[in-house]
């Protein structure tokens, strides 16, 4: 294999499970093409996962999805692993998450199943390594866009996986995520609402149901969206001339059941919203299994905006320490 | 035409969606445009990305950079004295797009003929006969929605959308028309396919139509099609 000099071989895919993405921030400045914005779809952990690993914002990560997934390393990486307990293990002893940790070359990394969450995120210290398509290396499987090949490819088993070298690392000790930081996914999440400019259109049963009710998310669920089930929501608006649609939103088809959009969702669409989830909420969303339960609470954007905002400095007072 | 009168509406904590107009119109364009224009100069770096569609905008900001508050104050004020930019549309570029209109490649053709009660060559006739503006592009990257086709040919999505829709296929549904740019899934009527290669990662521009531009669908034989590098592998046969 050939490597160029700001790229190396860093790690080879012994087993590549069902779906493991390259995922930087994400694709911007090319929504008005028709080309959506890819990026973890839980954006808290990925960040964690970069700060941890002493990576600046943006730097692309690998988001696992379910697990199944087996890794040997090809040189001595620091690593740090955030979001779902997959069950992982470095020659079959479990890893720590949510801090910085060493991977030595020709140890196996082994992702096995979810035990809490959905998507662990792992960085390597440097980043890793591929050509960016339209400014971003987020790998979005339906648009044929981005990955380690560019053509939005999954990760497959054989595959080298390159990685920018890493400076000296100066840090010493352990870097560790905050324990009031790290998410309990077994936990049933409330997730916050802004509510959209139609939620006037939903009868008042429905307005109760919507913020009362348990939702449980649907076998579909994907990074497109995540379709949720429950009592029928009843909209006096069926369709609107089409519009753009932001992270999060809450859209309501004809059949009353709701799905909320996430990275990979269509640009523009048409059906009545509740409103959009805040950042943080889709990322929380990201990491419910099919069956588990949710709710909505509706909330301001002065609070929406004061925990994005705190989250973001958390994950710049790491990246300063590491 | 009436001036419009913007509506700010939430989108979430990172965007506004601006309603310029209720209903399509190929006017509502160049206020689009306009108001586009003024957004680039107004959010500069808060920018990150702008979503125009047949009546509204879609602008995301940095929430880091401004609150929801403050894009607002900013999309008020640049709403205030707001004029249609018609530069900004009739500098759009008008495309030709060569269309082998045929049942092998639009296996819908027949039945939009039914429907609406024309025959195939007079539905060829009508969808080739006009041109059309790119009101929005979505739903896929280079996905052009474009608008809007003469009344007779007004036809409902199909009820169950085919799995694979080929590249380059030329479809309408209700009054809007588009051709794919890539392999998807789509409950469109399919009529014909083009030969013009309508999303180019490699090319600068990347989509081959952008919002505002004008586009005419001109029939050609099959050898044509075949001499211009179209695909006549027909679409049901597909697995």
């Amino acid at each position: 294999m050939t490597a160029s000099k700001d790229r190396e071989i860093g790690i080879r895919v012994l087993r590549a499970g069902p779906l493991a993405l390259l995922q930087d921030a994400g694709r911007f400045g090319v929504r008005h093409l028709g080309v959506t914005q890819g990026g973890p779809a839980d954006l808290y952990s990925w960040a964690w996962a970069n700060a941890l690993a002493g990576n600046p914002w943006g730097t692309a990560s690998l988001e696992i999805t379910i697990g199944g997934l087996e890794m040997v390393a090809e040189r001595d990486l620091e690593i740090a692993i955030a979001g779902a307990h997959l069950g992982a293990t470095l020659d079959q002893r479990p890893v720590p998450l949510w801090e910085r940790m060493t991977w030595k070359e020709g140890q196996v990394l082994r992702f096995a199943s979810p035990v809490t969450g959905l998507r662990a995120y792992l960085s390597v210290r440097g980043g890793f390594a591929a050509e960016p398509v339209m400014g971003s290396v987020a790998c979005v499987m339906r648009e044929q866009l981005g990955g380690f090949d560019g053509l939005g490819s999954k990760l497959q088993t054989g595959d080298q996986l390159t990685v920018h070298p890493a400076g000296p690392s100066n840090h010493t000790g352990t870097q560790q995520a905050p324990s009031d930081v790290r998410p309990d996914f077994s936990v049933e999440p409330v997730l916050s609402l802004l509510p959209g400019a139609q939620i006037a259109e939903f009868s008042g049963q429905s307005l109760y149901d919507a913020f009362n009710a348990r939702w449980q998310v649907d076998e579909r669920a994907d990074r497109m969206g995540v379709r949720l089930t429950g009592p029928r929501l009843d909209c006096r608006v069926r369709s609107l001339i089409s519009e753009g649609i932001n992270l999060g939103s809450v859209q309501v088809p004809p059949d009353g059941q709701p799905i909320a959009l996430l990275n990979d969702r269509q640009t523009i669409g048409g059906y009545p919203r509740l409103g959009a989830l805040t950042p943080l909420s889709a990322s929380r969303l990201a990491q419910c299994k099919p069956g588990q339960e949710v709710r909505f609470r509706a909330t301001g954007s002065g609070e929406g905006l004061r925990e994005y905002r705190a989250f973001r400095a958390a994950i710049d007072r790491m990246g300063a320490r590491t | 035409m009436s001036r419009p009168l913007p509506r700010l509406e939430p989108a979430g904590l990172d965007g506004w969606i601006v309603r310029l107009f209720n209903d399509i119109d190929e006017a509502n364009l160049s206020w689009l445009a306009a108001l586009a224009d003024r957004c680039r100069t107004a959010f500069g770096d808060a920018l990150v990305d702008m979503v125009p569609s047949y009546t509204t905008l879609l602008i995301t900001f940095d929430p880091l950079l401004l609150s929801p508050a403050e894009a607002r104050d900013r999309l008020m004020v640049l709403l205030d004295d707001l004029e249609p930019d018609a530069s900004g549309v009739a500098g759009g570029q008008v495309y030709e797009l060569p269309t082998w209109y045929d049942p092998s490649v639009g296996p819908d053709l027949k039945r939009v003929a039914e429907q609406t009660g024309l025959t195939i060559d007079e539905v060829i006739a009508v969808h080739s006969g006009k041109s059309y503006r790119v009101f929005a592009l979505g739903f896929a990257p280079g996905f052009a929605f474009m608008g809007l086709t003469d009344p007779g040919l007004d036809c409902p999505r199909l009820d169950t959308p085919r799995q694979r829709v080929p590249v380059g296929s030329v479809a309408i549904a209700a009054r809007q028309t588009a051709a794919y740019p890539a392999e998807t899934p789509g409950g469109w009527n399919l009529l014909g396919r083009t030969c013009a290669r309508l999303f180019d990662r490699h090319r600068e521009d990347l989509s081959l139509l952008k919002v505002g531009d004008e586009v005419r669908f001109v029939p050609v034989s099959r050898e044509e099609f075949e001499r211009q590098g179209g695909d006549t592998t027909p679409t049901e046969d597909r697995p």
